[in-house]
């Protein structure tokens, strides 16, 4: 099994609970009826974020998807901000004009959250050029979902980025569900990874409940891409805990899919590993309360915060020359 | 001055914007020098000054080419992406009116997406139904994107070096039968301000405004109708998306008629636009109802005979001018 330093676990670990409280919180804001907009859950899918955005270093670049919570706040967009955006205030990210959906924050590397399935992988491939051209050392880290994998744009992006060897990292987070259909549904081969070979590319599955398989995958990819050796397509195994966005219904998912993702769910396995690596459950508990006490300050700067000026609908369409 | 040809203004425009900016570089199919330097040869001659890495041949993948420019924009770079044929746009609208265009917009003014998508099209080619169109209506309708076309070598240099130095997405738009085109050379550094119309002629009894190709034909009737003692001043927009409306609007004011030409079909073509504003704006001096031609409500046809038919032509333009002036 792989070894992974108690620091980096330590990582991970808070990495993980900032992207579970927030989505806690944001499930309660909604069902105490406090806010009413579009969020996509990540319950299931913390750790496959976290353990991603560990494996990069703070100038790298991502991109993610509307269900890309886990993305923005592990690799660390500011809660006030992150909030800000998500309840359409001034304060926001994107001044209230992105929204849930459109995230974008380039200091801490968010560079696009895409609303479109599957739009972001040629985006990122964009983005490895830049650094390929200009040799900054940056490694792009695309996220989508296996519905994605269906698109056109995929395949265009999977090709050209291993034949220009772009450092970028394609990382699946195959769920088990496009929207409300089914992976069996939708695809018939056995696993995304496996497309890699198709294009030259390297490409691996891995179990993205467990930090060990989840962080090494995608560090050895980045680590990769960094080195100019291309490409690669790590496909994380995990589940979507809820429905396709916060209220839809999923009583389609079948009772034993139910049962075998409560069995593999993420947060109690990293719970274990790291008190088999010694820390306590105070020192965890603790963790978690000062997150929570971050996200409940932000939400609140958030809640008081003013709308943006109706103005703004006329500024930021094209750059405003004299 | 040397005399060239609109092609070698686009080359021109290119090479000195590359050779100026490390960030500048060129994405597209078959655009480097083992391809020949583009199907057009606008590409010509730069992988050897600037490389491979800078001239990017690529696979026909038009979604991951636009792709791929929206990032490298986002992250500091302007890429110049060509689109080999206007009508393949239908292929990465997503990227061009879904991120291009919105990116700015959505994020709140942090990533505008400086990139110039270059395209090729034109009817009187016999390329058929697929490879003809005149799409610039589709793009005008998005907010956050400028379109541009020019119609002569000179104006081809200045606005694709303004379109280069632009901080948001530009859709350059080059007619086939223009590339032959030859005027004097406006020289190194020659800009053309985006969003500025040209009065390719002056006149005073009706106003053309038109844009690309059809600049030409409405030159020509100028001159024609001349002879017959009518004076028509033809603007030529150059910037179709967000156009020049004072530049249209004063010439308007000026002649008291106008006549929207355009080589995409008529209905629901930026002439419309530019039309249904004239009649709010100058319907106080209208001599008549603002006219507008575009080409048939069809697909672009094959045979040349149809083909030539298919196409607004200046026995049209010449009819609905005088029909405006009243003598017909």
């Amino acid at each position: 099994m792989a070894q992974i330093d108690r620091d980096k676990l330590l990582d991970i670990y808070i990495r993980t609970m900032k992207v579970n409280r927030t989505d806690e919180k944001f499930r309660e804001l909604l069902m105490s009826g406090k806010v009413a907009v579009m969020y996509y859950c990540v319950r299931g899918q913390e750790l496959v974020s976290a353990a991603a955005m560990a494996a990069l270093e703070k100038e790298d670049y991502v991109v993610c998807t509307y269900r890309g919570q886990g993305e923005q706040t592990a690799k660390g967009i500011p809660m006030e901000k992150w909030w800000g955006e998500c309840l359409g205030k001034a304060t926001g990210t994107c001044k209230g004009k992105g929204g849930t959906m459109h995230i974008t924050d380039p200091e801490t590397g968010i560079m696009v959250t895409t609303g479109v399935v599957g739009s972001g992988l040629p985006i990122a491939n964009g983005l490895a050029m830049a650094s390929q051209n200009n040799g900054d050392g940056r490694v792009t880290l695309v996220s989508f979902g296996d519905g994605a994998a269906n698109i056109g744009g995929f395949h265009e992006a999977m090709n050209m980025a291993q034949l220009y060897k772009l450092p970028v990292v394609f990382l699946c987070q195959n769920n088990r569900y496009g929207e409300h259909t089914a992976y069996a549904d939708h695809t018939d081969s056995p696993s995304i990874a496996l497309r890699a070979e198709g294009y030259g590319m390297k490409g691996v599955r891995v179990d993205g409940n467990d930090v060990f398989q989840i962080y090494p995958a995608v560090k050895e990819a980045v680590d990769r891409a960094r080195r100019g050796e291309g490409p690669t397509l790590v496909e994380a195994m995990c589940y979507r805990m809820m429905g396709h966005f916060f209220g839809a219904d999923f009583s389609y998912m079948p009772p034993e899919h139910i049962a075998e993702m409560k069995a593999e769910d993420p947060l109690p396995k990293l719970r274990k590993v790291m008190l088999e690596h010694q820390f306590t459950e105070e020192e965890l508990d603790a963790i978690v309360a000062d997150i929570d006490a971050q996200i409940n300050a932000a939400v609140e700067h958030a809640l008081a915060a003013p709308l943006p000026d109706v103005n703004e609908i006329y500024k930021d369409v094209l750059e405003e020359t004299a | 001055m040397a005399q060239i040809t609109m092609t070698q203004a686009l080359n021109l425009a290119i090479d000195e914007a590359m050779a100026e900016d490390p960030a500048v570089f060129c994405l597209g199919e078959d655009v480097s020098a083992k391809q020949g330097g583009g199907v057009f040869k606008v590409t010509a001659g730069l992988t050897e000054k600037y490389g491979e890495q800078r001239v990017r041949a690529t696979p026909i993948s038009e979604t991951a080419i636009i792709g791929a420019a929206v990032g490298a924009a986002l992250a500091g770079q302007r890429p110049i992406a060509e689109i080999m044929l206007m009508n393949f746009v239908g292929v990465c609208m997503d990227q061009i009116v879904n991120h291009a265009a919105k990116l700015r917009f959505m994020s709140g003014g942090q990533t505008p997406c400086p990139i110039v998508i270059r395209t090729t099209t034109g009817v009187g080619v016999g390329f058929g139904g697929q490879h003809s169109d005149m799409l610039e209506a589709w793009f005008a309708h998005v907010a956050g994107i400028h379109v541009v076309t020019p119609s002569n070598p000179a104006d081809a240099r200045g606005l694709l070096r303004a379109a280069i130095d632009a901080n948001d997405p530009v859709i350059f738009i080059e007619n086939i039968l223009c590339y032959g085109l030859k005027a004097e050379d406006p020289g190194p550094g020659y800009r053309v301000p985006l969003g500025k119309a040209a009065i390719a002629r002056e006149g005073t009894d009706i106003s053309i405004i038109t844009y690309g190709r059809t600049v030409l034909d409405a030159l020509d009737v100028a001159n024609e109708l001349a002879k017959e003692g009518i004076s028509v001043e033809v603007v030529d927009l150059r910037t179709i998306a967000p156009y020049d409306e004072a530049s249209v609007l004063a010439s308007v004011r000026k002649t008291g008629r106008a006549l929207t030409l355009h080589e995409a079909v008529r209905p629901f073509g930026t002439g419309a636009e530019i039309a249904a504003n004239i009649q709010e704006k100058c319907w106080d001096v209208l001599k008549g109802p603002v006219r507008r031609i575009g080409g048939t409500f069809s697909a672009v046809p094959f045979a040349s005979h149809l083909e030539q038919a298919w196409i607004p032509n200046k026995g049209q333009i010449i009819e609905q001018i005088k029909l405006a002036m009243g003598k017909l």
